[in-house]
Parts: structure tokens; sequence; C-alpha cells
């Protein structure tokens, strides 16, 4: 038996964890346009129209995976921010905050993608309820994480006050997950629990869960590709990134 | 099934195409914006890194 050697705690610095990042990027991203084709092909030409909402149904296939990522990326950015409270790290500050973004393209898109299925079968493209609310909500947070970050000059500074803002919107999560137990909502209860059997046909479950897998996929190869900007961005005047520009420029 | 078949998903073309529209369009925005931001950062510190 051989054991490990390897140090996981070099990729906590940023100038190891800069070509690591870079190559796992092409990995992710080819993962999630595949896994995406599947879901799709399976979403459109395999599902059977649904018996009571007829075709308006396969809005499924990204409202649901967008709404789970958009609660799961939040939580993810929130363990990062305590990681870089506690641990003072650089790493896991430039992790939260290149997340933020896609986490509020997903947000975005469950509310638009609600709204877009709210009106054909409740008849309204927005209501006040609990659960649309919060998600609205979940978008501000990301907004307003993003926007103190901008507002305040030196990073290390914005790493603190970001972080500590995300950890106290963190509390939403759970409120946006169990809206629909509960408070009386006009949107319906979830589709898919890990305590009672699937409410659905077990080919729209499978396209559902693979278009969520190829969502997980996309955001880490987003967020790492925006961590690699923001570890160049933060890190231009130290003296890795000027070594490795002597090496490229030989 | 005919192509105006799909494209009119049952009479809830809008509502579909509209989700899967807009979804396509945000995804795209992103990959450009952080490519762009990449290369931007590259070009900052010298073309430093691959």
């Amino acid at each position: 038996m051989t054991t490990a050697s390897i140090n996981w705690f070099r990729f906590a610095s940023p100038a190891s964890f800069f070509p690591l990042a870079g190559r796992l990027i092409p990995w992710f991203a080819t993962s999630a346009a595949i896994l995406a084709a599947v879901a799709l092909w399976l979403g459109f030409a395999v599902a059977p129209t649904d018996a009571t909402q007829g075709e308006a149904y396969r809005i499924i296939f990204i409202h649901v995976p967008a709404a789970w990522m958009s609660m799961f990326i939040y939580l993810v950015m929130a363990f990062w921010c305590a990681m870089s409270l506690t641990l003072n790290t650089r790493l896991a500050a430039m992790m939260a905050q290149a997340l933020a973004p896609t986490g509020a393209l997903f947000t975005f898109l469950a509310l638009w993608t609600g709204a877009l299925w709210g009106k054909p079968t409740w008849g309204t493209y927005w209501a006040w309820d609990a659960r649309m609310t919060s998600e609205l909500i979940l978008l501000f947070l990301y907004f307003g994480y993003m926007a103190l970050r901008h507002a305040i000059d030196d990073p290390r500074r914005a790493d603190r006050a970001s972080a500590v803002l995300a950890l106290v919107g963190a509390v939403n999560v759970p409120i946006i997950y169990f809206s629909v137990k509960w408070w009386n909502t006009l949107h319906q209860g979830a589709t898919v629990s890990l305590t009672t059997a699937p409410k659905m046909a077990a080919v729209m479950l499978t396209g559902m869960l693979v278009m969520a897998f190829a969502a997980w996929f996309y955001s880490i190869a987003m967020a790492l590709m925006r961590v690699r900007a923001i570890i160049l961005e933060r890190e231009k005047h130290t003296n890795w990134v000027a070594d490795a520009a002597r090496q490229r420029a030989q | 099934m005919s192509l105006g078949d799909f494209l009119s998903m049952g009479g809830y073309g809008f509502y579909v195409w509209g989700s899967y529209l807009m979804t396509g369009l945000a995804l795209a925005v992103e990959i450009i914006a952080v490519r762009s931001r990449l290369k931007a950062a590259r070009e900052q510190s010298g073309d430093a890194t691959r």
C-alpha cells in the first residue's frame, strides 16, 4: 500500500492553485457540455408530454436545476466566506468572490423560468408568495455581496465585510428551501425529496438530474476561470506572477 | 412530429423557448465576460501564465 504524498494544503496558495485550476477547467467545461446535450435530448426527444401541463412542463429541465444551483452556490460561497474569516486565507475569499456572479445568474434564471412557467400553469408571472419572495431576496443578497466588495478598495477589508454579509444572508437559504412547507404558497411543494418517492416519471426525473449535474460542472468551470482572473488581478505585484511572466518570455 | 409542431410546443412555445433562450443567452454572456476578464488580467500581469 502506498500512502498519498500530496500535500493538499499546498493548493491553498493562489500561486499553486492557479495552474491546477487551469488544468481542471477543460474537464469540467467538457463534462458540462456533454451532460447538457444529453439532458436536452432526454428533455425534448425522450420525455413524453405531461398529462396535465402539456408541453409547458419542459421548463422544469432548467427551472429546477437553476433553482437548486442558486441555493447551493450560495451555501458554497458562505462556506468559503467562513473559511476566509476563520483561517484568514486569501484563496478562500477569492473562491467566494468567484462564485457570486454565477450564483446570481442561476438565481435570475430560476426567477425568469419560474415566471414563464407560472403564467401558463397558474395564470400569473409573479406572486409575492414565500418561495418566490425569498428567491428574489437571494438575488438581492448576491447583488449586495458583489456591490459591497466593489465599494471597498482594500481587498482584505472587502473580504471580511462581504464575508460577514454573505454569512448573515445564508439564513435565507433554508427559508427558500422550506418555504413551501412552512407557508401556504402558490408555488408547489418539493418535486424531488430524499424521503418520499419521486412524484414524476423516471425519464423526466433523469433528464432533470442530468441537467443539474451539467449546471454543477458548468458552475465549477466558471468559478475556476473567474478565480484565475481574480488571482492575477490581486497578485499581479507578487514575485510568482513576475517569475511566471519571465519564464514565459524566455 | 414536424418542426413547426416542435417549435409551437403545443401552444406553449413562447414560455418554453423564452425560458431556454434566456438561459442560453445568460450563459453565453457569462462565458464571454469571464473569458475577457481573464484575458485582461493576463495582459495586465504581463501575459504571465497559461
